[in-house]
């Protein structure tokens, strides 16, 4: 349910790594939480995220989730696909359900995040 | 603050079928199971239950019934003369605020049978006590100063006795025919009648508030489990929470109380003009109404639609970057795809077509005036 070649914050995003860019999405717990996801509002490409603020927003039809930038970047692509097929973020979270990707300002940045095992003591401490 | 929730005799089915479970009007109750898109899909293609034991009934009885409630109530009782027919109807205060919004099932000569919102059953209680005849005989009811007599009519609280499970959707009379029985009929539209499901004695009101054909089941609590089984026990039957029954009404258009009207409001300017007749029986507020309709209300709750986002509860709606409103329910349609809402809006801003914008946390979406129902092809359209 957790991969462990992502890395994952508090927020519930999962990275992958690329060289110097990284992959975002929303992790299983995450959409699962959420419900079935009906409508994700993303930035453009070209825009910049900051870490820790958030970059978007995702809805189910009875909740709204932020969703929040792990790295200082800028967003080189966007998971445009997603706006009319809001549900793969639920059926394909690690894959055709990612949401940005983004050049990093400070790949160092990355060291704070959690391992796939420490997200999923973090998740189980929450569930 | 730590309010006791009360549990409803299908808690322990919600909970088995893995329902989600929240607060809601005093009770715990399940917002979905599978997922609220699923469930609210079901309703429309096949059909779908609803535990809502947790609503309000009201009995009232006796030679007196008819005036009593006709003085209480704003649609024009005489239109369900015949036993078996039902009415939408709102109970109103002498200003015309909107205590609740009802429906009366006229069950037998001289009685008369109210389902009420749950989170108005104390408020109901305390108001048609307040304004019932002299002679009248209270029962049933919790609290301990009930009268009792040998009165005109006769009041019962029998929410708590009472188990109500909604059957909503295209297959729902199908469902509800297989647990009847050789020769079942099932009563027509707006009609409430005695059968057995399952050889246990219920009512069915041919009611409901999906938008679809189906039933209301009232049964006895202690029966509300094993009905809910039988009902599962069909292939086309999905458990449905509120989650999809707050989708399928707003999607017809359908009022919720406290959030699309309340005490604050007249029904006229919550489109419930329909249901106050202008030349029906004086009632408790018919004059105040009288005098919003001949003078025209200032505000009107419309229908919109917003095609890139999701409006809610309390998000400010623009007319020309001005604030004109707030959404007052809001969701998102899955049968459409789109966020559909309501709101108060200025009658000059009422027309359908009238463009808008509503405010979607950081950012604006455009927003368009529709009369509902936003959802025009049901099994019952």
């Amino acid at each position: 349910m957790y991969p462990s070649d992502l890395k994952y914050d508090k927020e519930h995003e999962w990275v992958r790594v690329e060289g110097d860019v990284v992959t975002i999405g929303i992790s299983h717990f995450a959409q699962h939480q959420l419900g079935e996801v009906v409508y994700v509002d993303l930035p453009s490409e070209g825009d910049s995220v900051n870490a820790g603020e958030t970059f978007g927003e995702i809805e189910s039809v009875k909740s709204v989730s932020e969703l929040y930038a792990p790295a200082d970047g800028e967003i080189v692509k966007v998971n445009s696909a997603l706006s009319d097929a809001p549900e793969t973020v639920n059926e394909d979270p690690y894959g055709e359900g990612w949401m940005i990707q983004v050049k990093l300002a400070d790949p160092a940045q990355l060291d704070a995040l959690l391992s796939a095992e420490e997200y999923e003591a973090f998740v189980s401490e929450e569930a | 603050m730590s309010e006791v929730l009360a549990r409803t005799p299908l808690y322990e089915e919600h909970v088995a079928l893995g329902g989600r479970m929240v607060p809601f009007a005093g009770y715990e109750m399940p917002v979905q199971y599978e997922g609220i898109k699923a469930e609210h899909e079901a309703v429309r293609s096949s059909a779908g239950i609803f535990d809502v034991c947790h609503m309000s009934e009201f009995r009232v009885f006796g030679f007196g019934a008819f005036d009593y409630l006709q003085g209480l109530f704003t649609n024009d009782l005489s239109r369900i003369a015949e036993v078996g027919s039902a009415q939408y109807t709102l109970m109103c205060d002498e200003d015309g605020g909107i205590i609740d919004d009802l429906i009366v099932y006229h069950t037998g000569d001289l009685e008369y049978l109210i389902i009420a919102n749950a989170a108005n059953r104390d408020t109901d209680l305390e108001w048609m006590r307040a304004h019932c005849p002299e002679d009248v005989t209270l029962t049933g009811q919790t609290e301990p100063e009930h009268r009792q007599g040998c009165g005109i009519v006769e009041l019962v609280d029998e929410s708590d006795r009472t188990g109500l499970i909604a059957v909503q959707g295209p297959r729902a009379l199908g469902v509800i025919a297989e647990l009847a029985g050789p020769g079942f009929e099932p009563p027509p539209r707006f009609h409430i009648a005695e059968a057995r499901l399952d050889g246990t004695p219920v009512l069915l009101a041919r009611t409901g508030y999906t938008g679809e054909d189906g039933v209301e089941i009232l049964c006895h609590e202690s029966h509300a489990a094993g009905i809910w089984r039988a009902l599962l026990s069909f292939a086309e039957v999905t458990p449905c929470g509120l989650g999809a029954r707050d989708t399928l009404r707003l999607e017809m258009g359908y009022h919720l109380y406290g959030s699309d009207m309340d005490r604050g409001v007249d029904p006229v300017s919550a489109g419930l003009g329909w249901v106050v007749p202008q030349k029906g029986a004086p009632f408790i507020g018919s004059e105040a109404i009288a005098k919003i309709r001949s003078e025209g209300p200032a505000v009107r709750l419309c229908g919109i639609i917003v095609e890139d986002g999701i409006p809610r509860a309390g998000f400010p709606v623009l007319h020309d970057a001005e604030e004109v409103g707030k959404v007052a329910s809001g969701t998102f349609s899955p049968t459409l795809g789109i966020g559909i809402a309501t709101a108060y809006l200025p009658i000059s801003l009422a027309e359908p077509g009238t463009e808008l914008e509503v405010v979607i946390r950081r950012k604006t979406a455009r927003a368009r005036v529709e009369r509902p129902p936003f959802v025009k092809n049901t099994s019952l359209s």
